[in-house]
């Protein structure tokens, strides 16, 4: 089992940060009356963690018992039959699943499931949850249509089903599907908090952690714990015992797109464009998501530039970002984006040496 | 659906009227549908405006008032987002629900039942146009025994030949006084104190939304206790604190990139909504005296750009730091775009 699994906190008197939250959580469960609930917060924050201790503290083992299936669903829309097919997560208490998996059909599987958990309530027997509960992740890539249908779901089954959101960005969930919930906002840890993870396992796996070593690699996880907790493995299996001035390897992917920066910096011209093209390419035939690719993109320019130049990069990466959510290709959007600063950069450098 | 324990539902359903004379604030729709009650009169009807204003409250209330427990299955169809109402489902379940004759209007068990039944459309705002316009007809062919009422945020995207046939209402933000009256009365019901500061807090918060207004003193009662502090409520809306906004401020006055970077960066990793931030960053900027008008309205006009895009579902960072550099570059007197002599 990877460390990142293996030291996850299963409950909530376990957790080592947000620990706040997880009191506040326990408290909030206390009760049979507990509101829909929505976590949001950057990636590897612990939101998923936390879920999964809640729902510990809610039904007991029981929770832990879960059993994954891919389940087909048949949904009768008027003239025809929508065939689904969706993986979930589920025990007797709790499913859990991933609706924006289904695309633009997304609507269909948050209103056909919805509805079949709150028909099928669990019978309140010697003093278990009478509701069952859904967890629901990436609400913020849900459709408009798909989070509209949340709305009046989320009231009138409220007795029956209880619902976890979980998401990166709440500026993507719509107003009525937040106002509906108790939002729980789940902060990146800090470094000092990572370190104390990191520490922590170093303990449980018994290392010899030279001093400044977690540090490093807590500065370079972008406050990222599961990156953090996973540099520390790839660390262990590449060199144990640590040394002093071991690297912390940067992901190949973070090292190829701090090349393509270079290549762009380099030279200004159709044939160099090209060849970025070819670079850029291959980054997302290799699944790194397109908006990533642009964002680490622009932080390694930026590195390169001289400020005066750094507010118009950063307002053309945003621009074209903006474009690629609304086009189909992103590829077209992120080759814009290097044509566009090509031209800027090769402005700036005619009008500052000739 | 089985009748549950009470205990088992969040405080908004707990606390949602059941009578349309308990429904504060919108007093020209309570009035009309108390007449309704009276003579059993009642047109197509339209109700808009924003979240948490009580239509769809209104709308069940009134449905029960007219029939009762007994009769209200077979006179009244709910539909809202959450079923299919493409085209298929107008022609189909709607026109059929629509075309059954019910009886002469007799009460029966002391509700008024009169000689119609009721389609309540919630959230109609998100049917398609075609399923909009499929409805005009049913709705002009069966208007002696059938009533609409349709139910949505935005009036704009209801097509005009319905909207024409119905009595709109506009369902206003409630006022901080009602919305306080409402939350007293929870308050007693639940035996909680409130100070009058943590009060008016509350109300200010929740913008005139008083569903929002009841999930957050349920929170902050589950977590802090019977006694709540403007504080309290505070940290379980998701406001975000005022230090914060006012430092990202600063560093857009500083003009410098970095620092503004950091901030920005800094705020994505503490989960701050953006969309939220850009509402507290008009705040501050709109009432800061030390900027003249153009620079206002050069990083107002981004703001409103930004909040679109994010709508579109646009990245949160980036549209952060194109506002952040739009405002250093408005309030250090950079030009709007970069030439080159
Ligand atoms: N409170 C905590 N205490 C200690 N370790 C934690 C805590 N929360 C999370 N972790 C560690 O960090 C890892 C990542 O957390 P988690 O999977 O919960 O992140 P997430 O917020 O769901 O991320 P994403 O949005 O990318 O899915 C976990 O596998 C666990 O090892
Ligand atoms: N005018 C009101 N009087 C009393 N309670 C109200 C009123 N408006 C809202 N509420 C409270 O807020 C909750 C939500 O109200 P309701 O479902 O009617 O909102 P809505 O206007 O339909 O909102 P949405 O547009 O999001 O569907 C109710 O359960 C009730 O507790
Ligand atoms: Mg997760
Ligand atoms: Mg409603």
């Amino acid at each position: 089992m990877l460390w990142v699994d293996k030291y996850r906190p299963r409950t909530l008197d376990k957790v080592i940060v947000h620990e706040e939250i997880a009191g506040n959580i326990r408290k909030l469960v206390s009760e049979q009356d507990c509101p829909h609930l929505l976590f949001y917060g950057p990636p590897g924050s612990g939101k998923k963690t936390l879920i999964m201790a809640l729902l510990k503290q809610m039904f007991g083992p029981g929770s832990e018992k879960v059993k994954l299936e891919n389940k087909m669903w048949k949904i009768n829309a008027g003239t025809r039959t929508i065939e689904l097919e969706l993986t979930m997560l589920s025990s007797t208490h709790h499913v859990e699943l991933n609706p924006s998996d289904a695309g633009f059909q997304d609507r269909y599987i948050v209103q056909e499931i919805i509805k079949e958990m709150a028909r099928n309530r669990p019978i309140d027997t010697k003093g278990k949850k009478g509701y069952k509960v859904l967890v629901l992740n990436e609400v913020d890539k849900l459709s408009r249509e798909a989070q509209h249908s949340l709305r009046r779901t989320m009231e009138k089954y409220s007795a029956s089903c209880r619902l976890i959101l979980c998401c990166n960005s709440s500026s993507k969930v719509t107003e009525a599907v937040r106002s509906r919930c108790l939002n729980i906002r789940v902060n990146a840890p800090t470094e000092e908090q990572i370190i104390k993870v990191l520490e922590f396992i170093g303990k449980k796996e018994n290392l010899q952690l030279p001093p400044g070593f977690t540090a490093r690699i807590a500065a370079q996880s972008n406050r990222s714990l599961r990156r953090a907790i996973l540099s520390l493995e790839t660390c262990r299996v590449q060199q144990y015992p640590f040394t002093a001035n071991q690297a912390v390897p940067p992901m190949d992917w973070e090292q190829y797109i701090s090349e393509i920066a270079s290549d762009i910096i380099m030279e200004q011209s159709p044939k160099r464009l090209f060849m970025v093209r070819g670079k850029l390419y291959e980054l997302l035939v290799n699944c790194i998501p397109p908006e990533i690719i642009l964002k680490k993109l622009l932080s390694e320019l930026l590195k390169k530039l001289d400020s005066e130049l750094k507010h118009e990069v950063c307002h053309w990466a945003a621009y074209y970002e903006h474009r690629m959510r609304l086009g189909q290709k992103a590829i077209f959007h992120i080759e814009a984006f290097v044509a566009k600063f090509m031209s800027i950069y090769k402005g700036f450098l005619i009008a500052t040496f000739s | 659906m089985a009748p549950v324990a009470p205990s088992s539902q969040p405080w908004v359903e707990k606390y949602r009227p059941k009578q349309v004379k308990d429904v504060a604030h919108q007093d020209e729709v309570v009035r009309v549908l108390t007449n309704t009650l009276e003579t059993s009169n009642c047109p197509h009807m339209l109700f808009y405006g924003p979240p948490g204003t009580g239509k769809t409250t209104t709308a069940l209330a009134i449905a029960h008032q007219l029939y009762g427990p007994e009769m209200y299955k077979s006179r009244v169809l709910e539909l809202n987002a959450s079923d299919d109402r493409g085209i298929n489902v107008v022609r189909t379940k709607i026109k059929d629900f629509a075309a059954v004759a019910v009886g002469s209007g007799s009460r029966q068990g002391g509700y008024p039942c009169p000689p119609y039944k009721i389609i309540i459309l919630d959230e109609a705002d998100s049917m398609t146009e075609d399923a909009q316009n499929a409805l005009r007809r049913t709705m002009e062919t069966y208007s002696k025994v059938t009533r609409f009422f349709f139910i949505c945020n935005y009036i704009s995207r209801i097509i005009e030949p319905l909207a024409s046939r119905c009595a709109k209402f506009r369902f206003k933000p409630l006022s901080e006084e009602i919305m306080s009256n409402r939350i007293l009365h929870i308050c007693k019901a639940e035996g909680l104190t409130l100070d009058s500061e943590a009060l008016s807090t509350l109300s200010s918060i929740s913008q005139g939304d008083l569903r929002r207004a009841i999930t957050y003193l349920q929170s902050a009662a589950r977590l802090f206790g019977s006694t709540i502090s403007t504080k309290d409520l505070i940290s379980v809306s998701g406001v975000i604190p005022q230090d914060v906004v006012q430092s990202l401020f600063m560093a857009c006055k500083s003009g410098d990139f970095d620092v503004a970077d950091k901030e920005v960066s800094n705020i994505i990793a503490e989960g701050y909504p953006v969309s939220q931030m850009l509402s507290q960053l008009l705040e501050v900027i709109v009432n800061a005296d030390k900027i003249s008008d153009e620079q206002k309205a050069r990083i107002c006009k981004k703001l409103g750009e930004s909040d679109k895009c994010l709508i579109d579902g646009a990245d949160e960072y980036l549209q952060l730091m194109d506002v952040a550099c739009h405002a250093m570059r408005a309030l250090c007197n950079m030009p709007e775009e970069l030439h080159f002599s």
